[in-house]
């Protein structure tokens, strides 16, 4: 794969990505125009330029297979203490007119709000290198030649491959009156399978199904091939699954999975959500309420995360040490925020006007130095989890989720995997799972499909909750 | 715009495309909302944009961009070839499409108001008085009330000349009390939780709803669920309040029943079904009384998924899903529709903007009323209880297993409904659930509720859904296990 990507950047001139991106100076003279434009108190211009593209394969064929380009520009006024956003894809100057005229109206027109805050001035941000030529440069024909030699592995098993392979580029860009410029540019493919055995397409709706997905920044580090090998292994070894009786089960999370229940935990970190009464750290912040060796950082810089280093006002985003050792230790905060709370902001505002605050967007939960293996070579009875799925909150302050298992559920006994079982349902705390972790494996970029991706380790916890199965 | 859709066509053709069809869409939103006492969101957004679809080499391109010049509109088409093209390196067969007559026509969903010539000043008075209200209730620590509304202008044209222009207003509304007290979070929404209730309608809608009226009892009814009693874990029988009951006909009908994920088409995200092709008009999906329509017609009532064509061109129509417990119809499109034998598509292909694909989606998938009344249904149980407004929901991959919670359950003893029930939830497989189904509410009960946001798709697309339900009773249900700990 890695190979095959380097003559595809080598031998073509970049068609998907980089021609349709505004540049910085493009976005640059949107904003001073919008400026221009606005006789507000403040006036604040938010520029995204994306273009993205995805493969899109089932039942071993491509079946679908899109590219997008487009612009967005967001103007957000500020009238004494009111404000307001208006959002347009034209940038011709009459559209310009017409979005910075509806944001006015729309900020005049309501109460005076007692917290906003002067709009920031000039910062200074950390450099991340998050766009690759590489990913900008894949054609729709590189995607489908890589879907093209997994869906031939798949169909040389005997199994069915559906799945995306997708590779895209985006440009963001914020400024505001005061003087405050930011620019962001980004690439990212991500590849997906899932892998079924004995599913023919309508004909068996309880064959057995393995999965993965991956993605990054940059496409080389994508290996295609080896997810779906890993997804097909998963799809064998669980062909006739046994039923297990619901209970409590030592459980293995790979990555995926963890990445999918922790990542519920995000907006509870946000002071907004404990100042308005809906954070499951309601009286918890300083207390005690994971296991000693829980800690969680949102880190907007670290290498494995994606993303802006600042946040939807254009502050810097700061690194935080959410939990430490197990006890919550700090929020997020706004500008806004911080204010009413007597605190510092972090640079974790979420785009104004929001009644949300903030949000700690790159979280990275700490690892340790076991292995998946040693983790299932440990275990005398329990249950590996290649994914889970459908995740609703149940109960905001226990934090209990629900949710099912997917793609590759497995019986480990006496230190092996023993067998596929029928996919359970369970309803689980999150604050209870994490007080029970035995094991930790090393921190890893996850993908997932109910929570944005985190930095996150496979984990060994005991007395997981399944409270009943299904079908298959 | 129809002179850049058929320059789109023109250029797809001319790069070798069999097929090709041009959706010029131009979505305007609005979204407002307040929490305790000051206005949260307030913006307005427009987004006009262009998506190409076209067959060439036998197989699907899709391209899409915002450059409407004649320029963009024709490089925007040559990708969706060249996209094709590439499609076909992994290709089994050659798409083919049922047959589907060309329209030519203007469709208009009714409104008595336009949302956007009411000022937004106004409209946060609407929702800053249901704040005020809510908050008026001791106990009551998050006060949220939130309105939006859309204008969805589309054209439409294709390679076998059809050219149809629809617009689509649609309007939402909603409040929710939230409580916090110990050790437990309660909350209650009116009229639906999750952003309320969403129709095609206008401003008409929020008039009717009069949030600041049923504000001091949702704000009264979260407290209150402080001092209620745990719901019971167990087996019983239960009466779903229309609300609630429109959620469970969405996960456990709505879904299963869309032929994409029939085909293995969304296996790698959205997932399969359980209701394998060998299953039409074969399975007992429910018991006799359960009759459920796939309608997107105006004539079933002005709820989300009503259009005059869907987005592959095809009419909207009524589908019969399950006729008298029995099993009878997908959701399909044209390219779907051979696979159960039929000779046209019966018009679910939706996309959520110009730059997405039109993919399966539900229309208004409604169950249809039956002949109860609701307060002799309620003496009709010996022992049960009475759920009302979705809390959380969750089914598995090929639709077997669902568990649902609710915000407010009643207990009924003898025939009269009781005591408040905090937590209340209920889990079950989908087949044994609607054949547990012995009693609808007819007509007098029956609403179209409006799901706004379904995901599906890759990449995802969320899209409104609409569900008509009356009051219904299934029994010996599992209750209250989403809470056993």
């Amino acid at each position: 794969m890695a190979k095959q990507q380097k003559r595809s950047a080598a031998g073509r001139k970049p068609v998907v990505a980089a021609a349709y991106l505004l540049a910085d100076a493009d976005c640059r003279r949107i904003a001073e125009q919008i400026f221009k434009l606005s006789d507000a108190d403040e006036t604040e211009v938010r520029v995204d330029s994306v273009t993205d593209a995805l493969t899109r394969f089932a039942n071993n064929t491509i079946h679908q297979n899109v590219a997008e380009q487009g612009a967005s520009i967001s103007v957000r006024t500020v009238f004494d203490g009111r404000t307001a956003r208006a959002t347009t894809n034209k940038t011709d100057e009459e559209s310009l007119r017409r979005v910075v005229a509806t944001s006015t109206e729309l900020a005049r027109r309501q109460p005076k709000n007692r917290n906003l805050l002067p709009m920031p001035g000039r910062q200074k941000y950390p450099a991340v290198r998050r766009y690759f030529e590489a990913t900008a440069a894949a054609t729709p024909a590189d995607r489908a030649r890589v879907v093209a030699r997994v869906v031939k592995s798949a169909a040389g098993r005997g199994q069915t491959a559906a799945g995306i392979f997708s590779t895209g580029a985006m440009e963001s860009v914020i400024a505001n009156s005061q003087g405050l410029f930011a620019a962001y540019r980004q690439t990212r493919a991500e590849f997906s399978v899932t892998m079924m055995q004995d599913t023919a397409a309508a004909g068996n709706s309880l064959g057995s199904s393995g999965w993965a997905k991956a993605n990054a920044p940059d496409i080389r580090a994508l290996d295609p091939l080896a997810l779906a090998g890993s997804a097909g292994q998963k799809a064998a070894l669980s062909r006739a699954p046994r039923e297990l009786t619901p209970g409590r089960y030592t459980v293995i999370l790979e990555p995926a999975a963890t990445l999918d229940l922790v990542g519920f935990l995000f907006y509870d970190f946000a002071a907004t959500a404990v100042m308005d009464r809906r954070s499951c750290l309601n009286n918890r912040v300083g207390k005690k309420i994971f296991g000693e060796n829980i800690s969680l950082w949102d880190d907007a810089t670290h290498p494995l995360q994606l993303g802006a280093p600042f946040d939807g006002e254009g502050m810097p985003r700061q690194k935080v040490l959410l939990v430490d050792r197990g006890v919550p230790r700090n929020l997020v905060y706004s500008r806004a925020t911080a204010r009413r709370l007597r605190k510092r902001a972090t640079g974790h505002a979420l785009a104004l006007p929001s009644e949300w605050g903030e949000a700690p967007m790159n979280l990275v939960l700490e690892g340790g130095g076991s292995s998946v293996e040693q983790m299932i070579q440990s275990t005398e009875r329990g249950i590996l989890l290649t994914r889970v799925w459908y995740i609703r909150e149940v109960d905001p302050y226990e934090k209990v989720l629900t949710g099912m298992t997917r793609d590759g559920t497995f019986l480990v006994e006496d230190g092996r995997v023993v067998c596929g079982i029928r996919n359970f349902r369970f309803n689980q705390s999150l604050l209870e799972m994490l007080s029970n972790v035995e094991q930790l494996g090393p921190a890893a970029r996850a993908a997932g499909e109910e929570a944005f991706e985190m930095v996150v380790p496979a984990m060994k916890v005991r007395n997981f909750h399944f409270t009943e199965v299904t079908k298959f | 715009m129809f002179e850049f859709a058929h320059s789109a066509m023109e250029t797809a053709k001319a790069r070798g495309a069999s097929y090709a069809d041009a959706r010029i869409v131009e979505i305007r939103q609005r979204d407002l909302s307040t929490k305790n006492g000051e206005v949260g969101t307030c913006a307005e957004s427009e987004s006009l944009g262009i998506g190409v679809r076209v067959i060439a080499t036998g197989a699907w391109g899709f391209a899409s961009t915002d450059r409407l010049t004649r320029e963009g509109v024709q490089a925007c088409a040559a990708q969706a070839v060249a996209v094709a093209r590439a499609s076909a390196l992994a290709k089994k067969r050659n798409v083919a499409l049922a047959q589907e007559p060309p329209h030519q026509d203007t469709w208009q969903n009714p409104f008595v108001k336009d949302p956007f010539r009411i000022s937004a000043e106004r409209q946060l008075e609407v929702l800053l008085a249901a704040d005020r209200e809510m908050r008026a209730v001791k106990g009551v620590t998050l006060a949220e009330a939130a309105m939006t509304f859309r204008r969805i202008e589309q054209f439409f044209a294709s390679s076998e000349g059809s050219r149809i222009y629809q617009v689509k207003v649609q309007s939402g509304a909603g409040i929710c009390a939230t409580s916090f007290r110990g050790a437990e979070i309660q909350k209650r929404s009116y009229p639906n939780s999750f952003g309320g209730q969403h129709t095609l309608e206008g401003y008409e809608l929020v008039e009717s709803l009069d949030l600041a009226g049923n504000a001091r009892r949702v704000g009264e009814e979260a407290v209150s669920l402080h001092r209620a009693a745990p719901c019971p874990e167990g087996t019983r029988d239960i009466i779903l309040m229309g609300d609630q009951l429109g959620l469970q006909i969405h996960e456990s009908i709505g879904h299963p029943i869309e032929l994409d994920r029939v085909l293995g088409m969304e296996a790698n995200f959205a997932g399969m079904s359980f209701l394998t092709l060998d299953s039409l008009k074969k399975l007992r999906y429910g018991s006799e009384i359960v009759n459920v329509v796939a309608d997107a017609r105006l004539a079933h009532g002005p709820a989300v998924g009503t259009f005059g064509y869907d987005d592959e061109g095809v009419p909207a129509q009524c589908t019969p899903i399950i006729t008298a417990g029995l099993f009878t119809g997908y959701l399909s499109s044209r390219e779907t529709a051979g696979a159960i034998g039929e000779r046209r598509s019966n018009g679910a292909m939706r996309a959520e903007s110009w730059n997405r694909l039109p993919i399966i989606r539900m229309t208004n998938v409604s169950l249809l009323p039956g002949d109860w009344k609701l307060d002799n249904l309620i003496a009709d149980c010996d022992d049960a209880l009475l759920m009302k407004t979705n809390r959380s929901w969750s089914i598995d991959d090929r639709r077997y297993h669902f568990q649902f919670t609710a915000e407010i359950a009643w207990e009924i003893k003898r025939g009269k409904r009781g005591r408040m029930i905090k937590n209340p939830s209920y889990s079950g497989i989908t087949t044994e659930f609607w054949n547990s189904c012995d009693a609808i509410c007819g007509r007098d009960d029956w609403q179209l509720w409006g799901t706004p946001n379904c995901g599906k798709g890759q990449p995802m697309q969320s899209m409104p859904t609409g569900h008509g339900a009356a009051p219904a009773r299934f029994r010996n249900v599992r209750v209250g296990v989403a809470f056993s700990g």
